[in-house]
């Protein structure tokens, strides 16, 4: 796959959608592309992280690990990211990500990615697409509790 | 060493002087004679004396010995020749003398230089013979270079002067009585006018260079501060960079070279009056006897031929007295450096001679204990750091030393270390006095590692065996010319007072490493335990993996990593594992490389300029036209400056991106821009210049399809750059050759580093943890090969450089305790050795030391002084210092129930 390419399927993805094709593609040149076999992990839960990663190719299971083994909790596949909350702040992988096929994909580091981000106005558009996916998940997140108390209940 | 540089020399140098005056007065002889042949020549054959007939012969040769009381006992009535041979006979003689006398000339000025330079060879070592003895404090006062200064330069003129010292006088003086002497027979009073003025011109000049002396004593001491200043701004260079102070030293450079300059311009201001003054009385004589001689001819009580006789006598004066006024001067010279040195040098309590006698053999006996009793010791400003301190240490016993306050545990460390003498009490080992046992006794008993380490320049294993270095154990043999070589060698070292001890003898002592079971590979095995208890191998096998070296030297070596390279393919492809690395093949495009790397096949020389040579270079542009890569290059040049132009473009000049990301600057993605948009104005047809040329190539030479992803490498393109390699090596010009070694799977390529000659191809950057992977089965193919040690051994013939300092302050701390480990000593001090590590590193470095000590057979005692207090546990013993004297001493298990202070700080 190309840069040209690349670019192309960045502005598939919610955060970047906004951001000026210039600077996509100064992220994907600034990023490096990697190659997964089956079954390898990406990143672990617990560990510091510093990448996101987008899937390119292939798919990827979503694992937590809880005291009695592990739970699958979603999966990827192309044109997805992962673990981008580490982009903009600091902390460790609350899951696990392992593939389930071969796959490629566009790592892309916190380090380049602040520097591309110095630009104010692909910060906005960036950060307003975290306040959405944010917002979305809350929800969720609220509904989920809601429905957990009426089952208790 | 004598107060004066006169008795000094002729205390060393008094036979030859002897000898060289004998030589000097009998050269006088010819070259007398030599001045009297030609008035012969002239007044006899050719002028006619004593050939007034014709056919007129002349005794040639004839003379007598007669002798007081016993009258003529010998006569040679000559040869008899005539005119024409007379002429021919004397010129010959003449031809004679003058040989002569050049080959007097030729002897004596060699004997002289050779006197000379002995003296300077035993005096640089005699002074530095003395810094070896200087007691530890002295030598914490003085400068480096100012004393590296002054054995090397401001001893220099005393070999110039020694040859000179009394033959000069001797023989000028000579000349100069002659002379007067002279006048004094021609005329009395004349002769009393002459030496009167003498005697005026030898007091009153060598007062007025008093002064001269005196400022040369200056220009002296400021050069050498100068030249200690200048030492230490490049020690000190790192400082002055973060402080900003470059500034400040300029300054200071500047103001003493201002001083400098004052005292130099006053010494020519004064050289200049001197000798004015000098010339003028000088002068003044003639001037005496054309006036009063003069006068007294009128009067008519002298006469006219008597006065033309002393004015002729005196012309002979002058010379000889100007060069003994300048041989005194010279003198005074030499003798003000003198003193200067030698006050420097005049340390109080010099070590004795004896105590560093060489011995060969060590003693194979243990000494215990080392004890301090009532010790006090001072630190460099007087005040008292330890005091009364009185312990005593076994073999065996492991202890900790810990400070509370003050530093008294490190000083007495420092006292076991012979690093600072006790102002009062003693260590003892084995019940004597520390300092006056030899150092082959002390210096091998007890290994001593403090914070502060020196490393000397060379490479690892140099330093990591310096400590087994004490004495020449061997006799080399020499055959041929070395044999005279050395022979010469040996007797010239006597000659100037030298130690004649051989370098090149085996100076490794390998029967006192700490690992010692009589076998050959003891020495091996003592460093190398040394480096893993450090923690120091894999520092060393990383910095062979990226050093370099040469495969005509060692050439087992490099079939064998070549032999590797194979081994570890193959071990990858039985592995599955081929993918994580694209080998180079002379017949492939390897597509993690770039467009250059491919289609030079080879390595460049490292270092800046490589790639322009060959950018620049006719017969590279002629290549790429005759492969039709030319054209093909530059439009993917252009379309890279396309691309970069797009990405970069709007960065702002300082976006970290540009040393990141490119190797370009933003300044030259504005180049690249201008040349798109004069390309884009340009009519179709016109060819790029060559700048333009070189321009795109570079770009297009660095260009990695799979990092770039652009997308302009076509599989025709990396074919024609393939067919392109043969072509580009065939005529490869001289000076390209030197910087390309081109690549061969089947052998070591000397200019690339040892790694990249094992992994022959690149590691694939897709896959993540590829370098893991290939480190893993390297490693298994290294050990496989039996090449571990082979390596390590490249990694210890690493250049540490100056003090070190090619190494991290990490690294040398850990080289320090290991050069102590690998000798086998009764004690092992080690003084807060590893402060610049960081807790889990020295809590397993500390009991690794512990361990490895303990595990060989001599059973040594550990003295560590801990910065870490907590480390304390890993020892036996605890001794608590506390404003310099012992506030606990115990087993570490008591301590911690009984000592408040202990459980303080071990808490």
């Amino acid at each position: 796959m190309l840069l040209k390419e690349e670019v192309q399927l960045l502005r598939r993805i919610p955060y970047f959608a906004k951001v000026d094709p210039c600077r996509l593609k100064l992220l994907a040149f600034a990023s490096s592309r990697v190659s997964y076999d089956a079954n390898q992990e990406l990143f672990h839960q617990g560990d510091a992280g510093d990448c996101a990663y987008v899937l390119l190719s292939g798919s990827a299971d979503i694992i937590m690990e809880a005291p009695d083994g592990e739970v699958k909790i979603g999966d990827v596949k192309g044109d997805c990211i992962v673990g981008e909350v580490c982009l903009l702040c600091d902390g460790v992988r609350t899951a696990t990500v392992r593939t389930t096929t071969p796959v490629e994909a566009l790592k892309i580091c916190k380090d380049a990615f602040s520097k591309v981000l110095i630009d104010p106005g692909v910060t906005r558009e960036v950060t307003r697409a975290f306040a959405e996916q944010l917002h979305r998940t809350t929800s969720e997140l609220d509904r989920t509790r809601a429905g957990q108390r009426q089952l208790v209940n | 060493m004598e107060k004066s540089l006169l008795r000094y020399i002729w205390r060393h140098t008094r036979r030859q002087q002897l000898f060289i005056l004998t030589i000097v007065a009998a050269s006088m002889v010819p070259y007398f004679l030599a001045f009297d042949l030609p008035k012969q020549i002239i007044n006899g054959p050719i002028q006619g004396g004593g050939f007034e007939s014709e056919g007129a012969t002349q005794a040639y040769m004839d003379f007598a010995v007669t002798l007081p009381w016993l009258g003529t006992i010998f006569q040679f009535d000559g040869i008899s020749l005539d005119r024409l041979e007379t002429l021919g006979a004397l010129s010959g003689v003449f031809l004679l003398l003058v040989i002569i006398n050049g080959l007097f000339k030729y002897y004596i000025n060699t004997f002289k230089g050779r006197l000379g330079e002995r003296l300077l060879r035993r005096i640089r070592y005699q002074l530095v013979d003395r810094i070896l003895r200087f007691p530890p404090s002295y030598l914490k006062r003085v400068h480096a270079a100012e004393v590296s200064s002054m054995v090397k330069d401001e001893v220099e003129p005393f070999g110039g002067f020694t040859g000179d010292a009394f033959v000069q006088p001797a023989m000028l003086g000579g000349q100069a009585i002659a002379a007067l002497f002279f006048i004094m027979v021609q005329n009395f009073w004349l002769g009393m006018i002459a030496a009167t003025m003498v005697a005026i011109q030898v007091g009153i000049i060598p007062k007025m260079r008093h002064r001269l002396i005196e400022l040369g004593r200056q220009r002296q001491v400021t050069a050498r501060h100068f030249a200690g200043k200048v030492s230490e701004i490049v020690e000190g260079i790192s400082t002055i960079h973060a402080f900003d102070t470059s500034n400040y030293e300029r300054a200071d450079v500047s103001h003493r070279l201002g001083h400098i300059f004052k005292i130099r311009y006053d010494l020519y201001q004064w050289k200049f009056l001197v000798k004015f003054v000098n010339n003028f009385l000088s002068q003044l004589t003639p001037f005496l006897f054309y006036s009063i001689g003069g006068y007294l001819t009128l009067r008519g009580s002298l006469d006219v031929g008597q006065l033309i006789a002393v004015i002729n006598a005196y012309k002979d004066l002058p010379g000889p007295l100007k060069e003994l006024i300048d041989w005194d001067q010279a003198r005074q010279d030499v003798q003000v450096k003198y003193e200067q040195v030698l006050e420097e040098f005049e340390a109080p309590m010099l070590i004795a001679p004896a105590i560093h006698t060489l011995a060969p053999k060590s003693e194979d006996k243990a000494f215990s204990p080392l004890a301090a009793v009532n010790v006090t010791i001072e630190d460099q400003s007087g005040a008292r750091v330890a005091e009364g301190v009185s312990v005593k240490f076994e073999r065996g016993e492991t202890i900790a030393i810990i400070d509370n306050m003050g530093s008294g545990g490190e000083a007495l460390a420092e006292a076991f270390g012979r690093v600072v003498w006790p102002v009062a009490g003693k260590i003892t080992l084995q019940e004597t006095d520390l300092l006056e046992l030899p150092e082959s006794v002390s210096g091998r008993a007890i290994s001593y590692s403090g914070a502060d380490s020196y490393f000397f320049h060379g490479t690892l294993k140099d330093n990591l065996l310096y400590g087994l270095r004490h004495a020449p154990l061997s006799t080399t043999t020499y055959t041929g010319r070395d044999a005279t070589h050395r022979r010469w060698e040996m007797h010239e070292a006597r000659m100037a007072g030298n130690v004649d001890y051989d370098l090149n003898a085996e100076w490794l002592d390998r029967n006192t490493t700490s690992v010692r079971n009589g076998q050959k590979d003891d020495l091996k095995n003592s460093l190398l335990a040394a480096l893993d208890a450090v923690q120091l191998t894999s520092d060393i096998m990383d910095l062979a993996l990226h050093s370099t070296f040469d495969p005509e030297v060692h050439t087992d070596l490099a079939a064998r990593i070549v032999d590797m390279r194979h081994a570890l393919r193959s071990t990858l492809a039985a592995k599955g594992l081929s993918h994580l690395v694209v080998f180079f093949e002379p017949d492939r495009y390897n597509i993690e490389a770039s467009v250059g790397e491919n289609l030079l096949f080879g390595t460049m020389r490292p270092g800046v300029g490589s790639e322009n040579s060959l950018l620049d270079s006719d017969y590279f542009y002629d290549v790429l036209r005759s492969a039709s890569l030319l054209e093909p290059l530059f439009d993917m040049g252009t379309a890279i400056a396309e691309n970069l132009v797009d990405i970069f473009g709007s960065l702002p000049e300082d976006h970290p991106f540009f040393q990141q990301m490119i190797t370009l600057t933003a300044d030259e993605i504005d180049v690249y821009e201008q040349l798109l948009l004069r390309f884009k104005e340009r009519p179709e047809g016109v060819r790029p210049n060559r700048d333009e040329l070189h321009a795109m190539l570079r770009l297009s030479f660095n260009y990695v399809e799979l990092r770039y992803r652009f997308g302009l490498l076509t599989p025709e393109l990396s074919e024609k750059i393939v067919k392109a390699r043969d072509l580009l090596h065939d005529k490869l010009p001289a000076h390209l050759a030197g910087l390309i070694e081109r690549y061969d799977p089947h052998r070591y390529i000397a200019l690339a580093s040892l790694r990249e000659n094992i992994l022959f191809g690149k590691l694939s950057h897709r896959i993540a943890d590829a370098g893991e992977q290939i480190r893993a089965v390297a490693s298994g193919v290294m050990h496989e090969k039996d090449l571990y040690a082979s390596f390590l051994g490249v990694g210890l013939e690493f250049d540490i450089g100056a003090g070190g300092r090619r190494l991290t302050l990490v690294q040398r701390q850990k080289l320090n305790v290991a050069r102590s480990l690998i000798r086998r000593s009764d004690f092992y001090v080690f003084n807060r050795a590893l402060p610049g590590l960081d807790r889990r590193v020295q809590n397993e470095i500390v009991k690794n030391v512990v361990d490895f000590l303990k595990e060989q057979d001599h059973d040594p005692a550990i003295i560590w002084v801990l910065s870490n207090t907590s480390l304390a546990r890993l020892f036996k013993r605890v001794v608590v210092f506390d404003r310099g004297s012992i506030a606990d001493d115990g087993t570490f298990e008591t301590l911690e129930q009984e000592s408040g202070i202990f459980k303080t700080l071990v808490a």
